[in-house]
C-alpha cells in the first residue's frame, strides 16, 4: 500500500534544468559594461577637445602618426591571427594552436613595446593640460588592457599543457580571444580619436 | 515498492546548512551560498543605517537652532558628505543587493546564483570599502567634505596638500563599491537570463525579478561612466592632471555629466526593486491579482531606458543651453508615464481587495503614499523655472528624502518583514512591527514634510547656520529625525528577539503565491535542487482558477515535511 504522500510523489514528474555554461554570458555582459568606461573617456576627450581654444600643450602642433600606425596594423592583424589559433584548437591540433597563440602574444607584446617607445619620445607629460592627461589616460588604460590580455593568453598557453584541459570545453580560450577582439576594437576607436582627428 | 525506494525524489533533502543548522560562524566566513550572503549584506547594511542615521541626527541637532553652535562649519561639511555617502553606498546599495541575493534564486527556482564565488567576493568588498571610508574620519583634514556628489573644483582643492586625504579615500571607497556593484550586476543578470525554472518565460516572471533585471542592466550601463569620472577625479586630485581644472584647459562641468549620467539612474537602481516589492506585496495582502501584470513588467524597462537620458535635469543651473534644458525637462517628465502606470496598477490592485493591514502591508501603503507625494514634487523639480528657483534649497533635500527614505527604505522594511519568516524560519512580533511602522511614518513625515516649506522660502542646503525665519520648519524636522532614531529600537528588538526565540514559521505564512513560498522555511541549501517546479502562470492569480505550477500539491506537501 502506498500512502497518499507517496502517491502524490509517484505521479509527479520532476523538472530537470541544466545549469551550466553561463560563464560566457557573464563575460559578455562584463565586456559590454567595461566598454562604457572607455566610452566615457572617449566622450570626455571629444567634449574637452571641441570646447578647448588651444588643445595641444605649448610647442606641440600634433603627434607623430607613424609609430602608432605600425602598432595599429600589428594589433588589428593579431585579431585575425588569434582567430586561426582558435580554429586549430577546434580541430584538436594542439601544437598548431600553441604556436599561433604564441605568435599572437608576441604581436601583443610588440604593441606594448611600441607604446613604450612612443611614450618615451614624447615631449609632454601627464600634467600638460587637458590633452596631456587625456592622451596618457586613454593610451595607458588601453595599454593596461593589452597587458592583461597578454597575461591571460600566457595563462591559457600554460593550461594547454595540462592533459585533458579542453575536455570540458574551450571557454577560457574563447573568452580571452573575445577579450582580445574587444581590446582591438577599442584601439581602432582610440586611434581615430587621438591620431587621425588632429 | 522497489521503484519507490529508488525514486530520487524521496531521498532525504540535504541539511539546509551543511555545517550544522545553528552554525552562526557561516555568516562570518567566505560563504558562497546566496542565502548566507544575502543575510550578510542585510545585517551589514542595517549596521551602517545606524551609523548614517546617527550622522543624520547630528546634522539635525546642529540645525535645530539657526546659528552654527554644535559643530564647526567645516566639520558640518564632512558630516553631510559622509551621511549621504554612507546611506547610499553602505546602506541602500548593499541592502538591496542582500534582498536580491535572498530572493532571486528561490523566486526563479535556481539553486544559487550563477557565480557563487564572485557573489561572495562582491559582498566582502563591502566591509573593505566601508572601513576605508570610515578611516577617512581619522586622516588629517577629516573626511571628504564636498558633498556626496564631489563636484570639482571643491573636491580637488586638497587644502592641506597631503597625498593621503579624505577625498582620496572617498574616491577609492566609491570605486571599490562600483566594482562590487558591477560584479553583483553581472551575476544577477546572468542568473535571471540563464537559470529560470522550466516554463518561466519572461512574462511569467515575478515583477520583482523584472525590476531587478531592469535595475541591474542600468547598473551595467551607467556605473562605468561614474567609474571613468572617478578615475579622472583621482588623477586630478593626486597626480595634478587637468581634466576638471579650468586653469589647465579642463572642464568641471564634465565631471557633473559623468556623475549624473550614473547617479540619476542610481536612484532608479534603488527604487526599481522597491517597485518590485510593492508589486509582490499588494496582491498578497489584498488577495487580488496584480492589475495589468504585463504593463507593470514592461514599464520597468521603460524607466530603465528613459532614465539614461534625463541626467542634465540636475544641471539646469550650470549654464546649460536652453534647448538642452527643454529636452531634458521633457524626458524627465516622460518618466512620470511608466511610473504612473505602476502607481495606477497598484491602486487598481488594492481597489475592492480584501486588505490585511499587517506590518509589511502598512509599510507598503506608507511607501506608496510617500512615493506619490515625492513623485509630484519630482515633476515640479523637472520644470526648469521651478528648478532654477528651488535648486540647491531644502526643497530638493525634502524631495530626495521622500524618495530615498520614505519610499525606498519603507519598501525595504516591508520586504524585510514580509520575507523574514521565509529566510529565518521564525515569525516576527506583529505588535512591535506596527510600533516600528507608526514611529517611522510619523518621524519621516515630520522630518521631511516641513523642509518643503523651508526650501520654497529659500533656505539653502549644506550650510550649518541659517536665517531665523526658517527656524520653525527646522525644529519640526529635527524632532522628526529624533523620532526616526527612536524607531530603530522596536525594529532591532523585533528582529533580534524573534530570530532568537520567535515562533517557528510555516512554509507559507501569508498564503502567498510564488516559487519561494513552495520551499520550507528556511529554504534548504540549494532550494529545489534537481526537482524544480514547472511554472504555468505568473504568480499573481489570487482568486482565479489558474494553477501556478505543475503538481503544486506535491511541492506544498514536500515543503511541510520536517527536514
Amino acid at each position: 500500500m502506498l500512502t497518499e504522500n507517496q502517491n502524490l510523489s509517484l505521479n509527479h514528474k520532476p523538472g530537470h534544468v541544466k545549469h551550466d555554461g553561463h560563464n560566457m554570458t557573464g563575460f559578455i555582459i562584463f565586456l559590454c559594461s567595461e566598454s562604457i568606461i572607455f566610452f566615457a573617456f572617449f566622450v570626455g576627450y571629444s567634449v574637452l577637445k571641441i570646447s578647448a581654444p588651444v588643445w595641444y600643450p605649448a610647442g606641440i602642433n600634433g603627434i607623430d602618426i607613424k609609430m602608432p600606425l605600425i602598432n595599429t596594423v600589428i594589433l588589428v592583424s593579431s585579431s585575425f591571427v588569434i582567430y586561426f589559433a582558435e580554429k586549430y584548437l577546434h580541430k584538436k591540433n594542439l601544437w598548431g594552436f600553441r604556436i599561433i597563440w604564441f605568435i599572437t602574444m608576441i604581436m601583443g607584446s610588440y604593441f606594448v613595446y611600441g607604446q613604450y617607445v612612443e611614450w618615451s619620445e614624447l615631449t609632454f607629460s601627464l600634467q600638460s593640460g587637458a590633452f596631456g592627461g587625456m592622451f596618457y589616460l586613454l593610451t595607458g588604460f588601453h595599454g593596461l588592457h593589452v597587458i592583461t590580455g597578454i597575461l591571460l593568453m600566457g595563462l591559457m598557453l600554460f593550461r594547454s599543457f595540462i592533459p585533458d584541459n579542453y575536455k570540458g570545453g574551450e571557454m577560457g580560450v574563447e573568452s580571452v580571444s573575445l577579450f582580445w577582439h574587444f581590446v582591438d576594437v577599442i584601439w581602432i576607436i582610440l586611434f581615430g580619436l587621438i591620431y587621425l582627428w588632429q | 515498492m522497489t521503484i519507490v525506494n529508488y525514486d530520487p525524489r524521496l531521498v532525504k533533502t540535504k541539511n539546509p546548512y551543511p555545517k550544522g543548522p545553528n552554525d552562526w560562524k557561516r555568516f562570518f566566513s567566505f560563504n558562497t551560498d546566496a542565502k548566507v550572503i544575502g543575510i550578510q549584506y542585510i545585517v551589514t547594511a542595517l549596521f551602517f543605517l545606524l551609523i548614517g542615521g546617527l550622522l543624520g541626527m547630528l546634522i539635525r541637532g546642529e540645525l535645530i537652532t539657526p546659528p552654527s553652535d554644535l559643530f564647526d562649519p567645516t566639520v558640518y561639511n564632512g558630516l553631510y558628505t559622509m551621511h549621504g555617502t554612507i546611506m547610499l553606498f553602505l546602506f541602500l546599495f548593499p541592502i538591496l543587493s542582500g534582498l536580491t541575493n535572498l530572493l532571486v534564486p528561490p523566486m526563479i527556482g535556481a539553486p544559487d546564483m550563477a557565480f557563487p564565488k564572485l557573489n561572495a567576493l562582491a559582498f566582502w568588498l563591502v566591509p573593505v570599502f566601508s572601513i576605508i571610508l570610515l578611516l577617512s574620519f581619522f586622516v588629517p583634514g577629516g573626511p571628504a567634505s564636498s558633498g556626496w556628489w564631489s563636484y570639482p573644483p571643491i573636491s580637488i582643492q586638497n587644502p592641506l596638500g597631503k597625498v593621503l586625504n579624505g577625498e582620496m579615500l572617498w574616491i577609492i571607497a566609491i570605486s571599490l563599491s562600483g566594482i562590487s556593484s558591477i560584479i553583483g550586476a553581472v551575476n544577477f543578470v546572468t542568473t535571471i537570463i540563464r537559470m529560470r525554472a522550466p516554463g518561466m518565460g519572461f512574462f511569467k516572471m515575478p515583477i520583482f525579478i523584472w525590476t531587478v533585471l531592469a535595475a541591474q542592466l542600468l547598473q551595467l550601463l551607467g556605473l562605468p561612466a561614474l567609474t571613468g569620472g572617478a578615475i579622472m577625479l583621482f588623477f586630478d586630485l593626486t597626480f595634478g592632471t587637468s581634466f576638471f581644472r579650468v586653469e589647465g584647459g579642463g572642464d568641471p562641468v564634465l565631471f557633473q555629466h559623468f556623475f549624473w549620467f550614473y547617479s540619476h539612474p542610481a536612484v532608479y537602481v534603488m527604487v526599481l526593486p522597491v517597485f518590485g516589492i510593492f508589486s509582490e506585496l499588494f496582491p498578497v495582502y489584498s488577495r487580488k491579482p496584480l492589475f495589468g501584470y504585463k504593463f507593470v513588467a514592461v514599464a520597468s524597462f521603460g524607466i530603465t531606458i528613459l532614465s539614461l537620458v534625463v541626467w542634465v535635469h540636475h544641471m539646469f543651473y550650470t549654464g546649460t543651453p536652453m534647448w538642452m534644458r527643454n529636452l531634458f525637462m521633457f524626458t524627465t517628465m516622460l518618466i512620470a508615464v511608466p511610473t504612473g502606470v505602476k502607481v495606477f496598477a497598484w491602486i487598481a490592485t488594492l481597489w475592492g481587495g480584501n486588505i490585511r493591514l499587517s506590518t509589511p502591508m502598512l509599510f507598503c501603503l506608507g511607501g506608496l503614499f510617500n512615493f506619490i507625494f515625492g513623485g509630484i514634487t519630482g515633476v515640479m523639480l523637472a520644470t526648469v523655472p521651478v528648478d532654477i528657483h528651488v535648486g540647491n534649497t531644502y526643497f530638493v533635500v525634502a524631495h530626495f528624502h521622500y524618495i530615498i527614505f520614505n519610499t525606498i527604505a519603507f519598501g525595504i522594511f516591508a520586504a524585510i518583514y514580509h520575507w523574514f519568516p521565509k529566510f529565518t524560519g521564525k515569525m516576527f512580533y506583529e505588535g512591535l512591527g506596527k510600533v516600528h511602522f507608526a514611529l517611522t511614518f510619523i518621524g519621516a513625515t515630520l522630518n521631511w514634510l516641513p523642509l518643503h516649506w523651508a526650501g520654497l522660502l529659500g533656505m539653502p542646503r549644506r550650510v550649518a547656520s541659517y536665517d531665523p525665519e526658517f527656524a520653525i520648519w527646522n525644529v519640526l524636522a529635527s524632532i522628526g529625525a529624533f523620532i526616526l532614531g527612536v524607531a530603530s529600537i522596536p525594529f532591532i528588538l523585533n528582529m533580534v528577539s524573534s530570530w532568537v526565540r520567535g515562533k517557528s514559521a510555516p512554509p507559507n505564512p501569508w498564503k502567498a503565491i510564488g516559487l519561494e513560498w513552495l520551499l520550507p522555511s528556511p529554504p534548504p541549501h540549494e532550494n529545489f535542487e534537481e526537482d524544480i517546479p514547472t511554472v504555468l502562470n505568473e504568480p499573481y492569480c489570487y482568486g482565479l482558477d489558474k494553477p501556478f505550477v505543475e503538481d503544486e500539491q506535491f511541492y506544498i506537501e514536500k515543503s511541510l515535511k520536517k527536514i
